[in-house]
């Protein structure tokens, strides 16, 4: 038996539920957090290279990678409010 | 306070507090429910009300002290946030909009403010009330604009072929109509939050830090540096999730006077 397994057999129905709530909230913002990073980054970096290439329209590439940031980060974000939910509801 | 008591209650171990203990208040005002969100609200109000009014009082024509921040903000609305979004014909939604911008700032900015260390939009009544306005201000701008024609022009938008309706209408639906609004407050909402349940984190591991035995002080470079770091970087998230709100209240705006693109 491994050392998580004598571990869960120790526990009572509320606490393998808390245990398992744990988890979950841990894997739910940690998946959630996967696919924003990349976006984002990958978001940026292009707007740095647009804002490189042509320096005199850096103002609405700035704007308009705002707006890209918020529409992406909006995912994690819910992944985060799903962590808060499973953990403390 | 309750956090120093959280953290010492211990004997210097680490105790996190509880998320009701990090952003429920006492009633300040007992019986009517007025606690320190309110307060906040009231102040954000209050505050740049005041800024304007000061500003208006003015009569120089070279703009000084307090005029300089007022214009200045009004300035970077129109320049940032409605032409960029909405265009010319935008400019008649300044007030709004600039209300919405400052509402939302001085909610944010509480969050590194001594005394109330807490951001108002850390709790979601406020944002989802600015977003159900914002929700029914554009639904409402694309009825005027466009009259029935309006649900039609964004539910079958020109230019698809006619089966992917099957497909296009219930996302356009769901993402235009029903999750629009809960998105938009979720944004606002999770950013302050995240931010301040960070700073709680870096406070509470300064506190444990200094509670430690003499020879882990240098620990506090990390922890005690993060909180100033943090602290820093919650300004800047204050102001861009503001910047962020507002622009995303005018493109949708924007999106209701000319639905086609």
């Amino acid at each position: 038996m491994s050392i998580a397994a004598q571990v869960l057999a120790q526990l009572d129905g509320a606490e393998t539920k808390a245990a398992a709530a744990a988890e979950g909230a841990g894997f739910a913002y940690g998946l959630a957090a996967i696919g924003p990073g990349i976006g984002i980054g990958y978001l940026v970096g292009q707007a740095v290279q647009a804002m490189a290439r042509q320096p005199e329209s850096a103002g609405q590439v700035q704007t308009t990678m705002f707006l890209g940031v918020a529409f992406t980060e909006a995912l994690a974000l819910i992944g985060f409010v799903v962590f808060i939910l499973l953990k403390f509801a | 306070m309750s956090l120093l008591l959280a953290a010492e209650s211990e004997g210097g171990g680490l105790e996190f507090p509880s998320l009701t203990q990090l952003v429920e208040w006492p009633d300040i005002i007992d019986p009517i429910g007025f606690n320190k969100i309110a307060l906040i609200h009231v102040l954000s109000v209050v505050v740049p009300a005041l800024i304007f009014f000061l500003a208006s009082r003015q009569k120089s024509l070279v703009p000084s002290g307090v005029r300089t921040i007022a214009e200045g903000t009004i300035e970077f609305v129109e320049k940032q946030i409605i032409m960029q979004a909405i265009g010319p014909d935008g400019m008649k939604y300044l007030p709004v909009l600039l209300s919405y911008f400052l509402f939302v700032f001085f909610g944010n900015i509480t969050e590194v403010i001594p005394f109330f260390q807490m951001p108002a939009n850390a709790r979601i009544a406020g944002p989802i009330v600015l977003a159900l306005i914002s929700w029914a201000m554009y639904i409402g701008i694309g009825v005027k604009n466009h009259g029935m024609g309006y649900f039609k022009e964004v539910l079958f938008p020109p230019g698809v072929p006619p089966a992917l309706y099957i497909l296009v209408t219930p996302i356009e639906l769901l993402s235009n109509f029903i999750l629009r609004p809960f998105s938009h407050a979720v944004r606002l909402f999770a950013n302050m939050l995240a931010g301040h349940i960070l700073l709680v984190t870096f406070g509470v591991l300064s506190i444990t830090v200094a509670g430690m035995a003499i020879g882990w002080i240098w620990l506090e470079v990390f922890t005690f540096g993060g909180l100033v770091a943090f602290t820093a970087f919650e300004m800047f998230v204050s102001l861009i999730q503001a910047f962020v709100f507002t622009i995303l209240a005018a493109v949708y705006i924007g999106g209701s006077l000319h639905p086609a693109h």
